[in-house]
């Protein structure tokens, strides 16, 4: 598991993309002994600029394997600071910043 | 007014007590039962229970006509309207028809690209829900070949 986030700042728009590695297993799947595997999926995202809450988003088990989010941040300048962290189904959770270049 | 020692704290106490009542965060709680729910009305009510619905061109989304593979569907949900507080997509046939839900704070525009799964051709929502309570939607029906909710 980890997260990749790439960012391009044009003019004070921040336009990043974000990509998780997470299996977000719905539980509705069998292994090939047909066993049920356990359901494992992000549950809630956030995204804070410079400490400040921008959004929130929560996920179901209709979001795709390895999460890819886009998005566009407001009135953002090189050196501001982006923060995101996800949690999952089982309390497991990641987070990542980047700095704005 | 004549205030005990003991009453002032009484009211001290009382008063902090009220400002530990205020939420800290202002994070939701994961929107268990709007997540959970297998209808695609049930979902929409458990998450805006008290919101009309509103077909509107002011919400943008943005999905394939044909799905090759239902397990990674890429779509956008946008809009023009200036006081959006929370987005969400629905897929109207999957086994939990709430797929995602966006709540915005601060400098977050109304838009966002992410890739969902499908498990066959249904009608995908998009819904916006504004600062006055009212949510807007606009639909799109997506063929699937290829299911991707696994099983």
């Amino acid at each position: 598991m980890g997260m990749k986030v790439k960012v391009k700042l044009a003019g004070d728009q921040a336009k990043v993309k974000l990509l998780i590695r997470h299996p977000m297993e719905t539980g509705r799947r069998k292994d090939d002994s047909g066993k049920i595997i356990p359901a494992k999926y992000i549950q809630t995202l956030t995204c804070h600029a410079n400490d400040e809450l921008c959004f929130e988003s929560q996920f179901g088990t209709g979001v795709s394997k390895d999460p890819f989010l886009s998005f566009t941040l407001l009135n953002r300048k090189a050196g501001d600071k982006l923060k995101f962290k996800w949690v999952d189904s089982t309390g497991d959770s990641d987070e990542k910043e980047v700095v704005i270049k | 007014m004549k205030l005990s020692r003991r009453g002032a704290l009484k009211r001290l106490l009382a008063g902090s007590a009220a400002v530990f009542l205020v939420p800290v965060s202002a994070l939701a709680k994961w929107a268990e039962k709007a997540f959970n729910a297998t209808k695609l009305d049930e979902a929409i009510k458990l998450l805006w229970p008290n919101a009309k619905l509103e077909k509107s061109d002011k919400v943008r989304l943005k999905a394939p006509e044909i799905a090759e593979n239902g397990a990674v569907v890429p779509v956008t949900i946008g809009s023009d309207l200036p006081n959006v507080k929370s987005m969400a997509i629905f897929v109207e046939k999957n086994p939990s028809p709430l797929t995602s839900k966006f709540d915005l704070f601060k400098d977050a525009k109304p838009e966002f690209s992410l890739r969902i799964r499908m498990g066959e051709t249904s009608k995908v929502i998009a819904a916006v829900e504004t600062t006055d309570g009212k949510v807007y939607f606009t639909e799109k029906e997506v063929k699937v070949t290829i299911g991707g909710c696994g099983g």
